[in-house]
């Protein structure tokens, strides 16, 4: 079976380290900023940022129904910090005007762990990943209030939900792609060749 | 690595705070955005609406201080309260070179991050603040590899160029991210033995030295700031290596700021596509009138602040 290609959403945020971390997974990634780019992924991580203003450059740039279709499609994606913001069905406290692509069955607090003085590091256990917790970066980071019958919960963090999987999305408060392990991101591979092995039978 | 699912492990680390990764990383989300500065609520929440990734709170944009003259200081925590409340994205904040109380105050306040900025007049000439003494990250301004270097040894955890500020023209701040971008990659030819002289020579320490020639960049994320008035200087910076960009006056001082604003936006997101910010640049209304930096006298470029 070829590599699969991963996309990560270059709107804006820190693309180059999801870029970085998906090829030391063992995946083919690229950036995507159009629709055409979207077309010829195999999966998609949206990468922390800024949640407004991704959200804003997608629909201004024709991105946002592409990428609801796709997702509700069945692509695999990935979604960390402002990423998971964009995967949530609700956002508790949107921006006026806010848009998710949703995905996954969730109600996101966002900021809910508090500014960038409030931003902290610490070990977070994730079901799925084996071995060692994996060091969470919590940037300004958002927490899911609650989910739906249909998600996962992987991972808490002080009483509150930190990392969430629905059938082929996936979502974390925190920053994998920051640390240097790629664990998080090779599950996520394994979610797009998973996703990928009927078709190509 | 144990074979033993994880998700059964209790975490063993308390949270920590301030940490290089955290301040560093907090730069990393706002890569390949804008930055804008503000002087009221009011623009905090036009640049929001416009796609700013963040807000720099200030009492006068760098073209008033220029304009009023004396001593620029650090803004009135109202205002800067102000505009935390009215916008969800991150706020930044100046403090004058140097001057690590008006650092102190900023960081209670809880702004998101400190620019130890030339743009207010310099509180000390030789030292710069102790930014390892801060939970809240700072960004700092570099004319060259040496100097951004030196602010990273202090703990700056973002760095910017600093162009001149105020004066709607870019010429600096190109001028300072091409020599960053040609020390840096001067520095990646280099071997072992020449990296203790180049160090010497950039006065800078010889790990950070070493790091960038392995890295082949900065260890922090490197932001373009001074003088980007249009949709193409934005993305003239991002061609030339900037991660993102800063708007001082460039977008309150024109006729349209929500209009150009939003242009900015669009311009670095898709720097590399001539059509995108050819639209983006249609009927924008008047830029910021600037002034020209070789009519500019010494000692009024903010450039040469900063040591």
């Amino acid at each position: 079976m070829s590599t699969p290609v991963i996309g990560v959403l270059a709107l804006q945020g820190d693309v180059r380290e999801h870029l970085i971390a998906l090829a030391a997974a063992d995946a083919v990634a690229r950036p995507v900023r159009r629709p055409e780019e979207l077309a010829e992924v195999d999966g998609l991580v949206i990468p922390g940022g800024e949640s407004t203003t991704i959200s804003k450059l997608a629909v201004l740039f024709g991105l946002m129904e592409p990428l609801r279709a796709r997702v509700r499609g069945g692509m695999p994606v990935y979604g960390s910090c402002a990423g998971m913001i964009m995967l949530a069905d609700k956002i508790l406290d949107p921006r006026s005007g806010q848009e998710t692509v949703g995905g996954i069955d969730m109600i996101v607090r966002r900021n809910a762990f508090g500014r960038q003085n409030e931003s902290f590091e610490a070990s977070v256990a994730v079901r799925g990943v084996e071995g060692e917790p994996v060091e969470g970066v919590f940037i300004r980071a958002p927490w899911v209030e609650s989910v739906g019958a249909r998600a996962e919960v992987l991972a808490e963090h002080g009483g509150h939900i930190v990392a969430v999987r629905q059938g082929n999305a996936l979502a974390t408060s925190f920053h994998p792609e920051l640390t240097g392990d790629h664990r998080v991101h090779a599950l996520f591979v394994d979610m797009v060749r998973a996703y990928r092995t009927p078709e190509s039978l | 690595m144990s074979s033993t699912l994880s998700h059964t492990a209790q975490p063993t680390d308390t949270p920590a705070t301030g940490t290089a990764r955290v301040k560093r990383g907090m730069a990393e989300q706002l890569k390949g955005g804008v930055i804008m500065d503000v002087v009221n609520a009011e623009q905090a929440k036009i640049a929001e609406d416009a796609g700013a990734v963040a807000v720099m709170a200030l009492e006068r944009v760098p073209a008033d201080i220029r304009k009023d003259g004396g001593v620029a200081r650090m803004s009135d925590p109202n205002m800067i309260e102000e505009i935390i409340e009215a916008v969800s994205i991150p706020v930044m904040a100046k403090s004058r070179i140097g001057h690590f109380v008006e650092a102190q105050v900023l960081q209670s306040l809880g702004v998101d991050y400190i620019d130890e900025s030339e743009v207010l007049t310099p509180a000390d000439e030789v030292n710069h603040s102790d930014k390892f003494a801060f939970t809240t990250p700072f960004v700092c301004g570099a004319t060259n590899l040496g100097e951004a270097l030196r602010r990273i040894a202090e703990g700056a955890a973002m760095i910017r160029s600093k162009g001149e500020a105020g004066t709607g023209n870019v010429v600096e701040a190109v001028r300072h991210l091409r020599q960053i971008k040609n020390e840096i990659a001067r520095l990646r030819g280099y071997d072992n033995n020449e990296l203790y002289a180049a160090a010497k020579e950039l006065r800078a320490p010889y790990e950070l030295v070493k790091e960038v020639s392995e890295l082949g960049k900065l260890p922090v994320v490197l932001f373009s700031a001074g003088g980007v008035a249009t949709p193409a200087d934005a993305a003239l910076m991002r061609q030339l290596g900037a991660e993102g960009v800063f708007v001082g006056s460039g977008i309150f001082k024109s006729g349209d700021p929500a209009k150009r604003a939003a242009a900015i936006v669009k311009a670095t997101t898709f720097f590399d596509d001539p059509k995108i910010i050819a639209d983006a640049s249609r009927n924008l209304g008047e830029a910021m009138v600037g002034i020209n930096c070789d009519t500019l006298p010494e000692t009024e470029r903010y450039a040469n602040r900063g040591w």
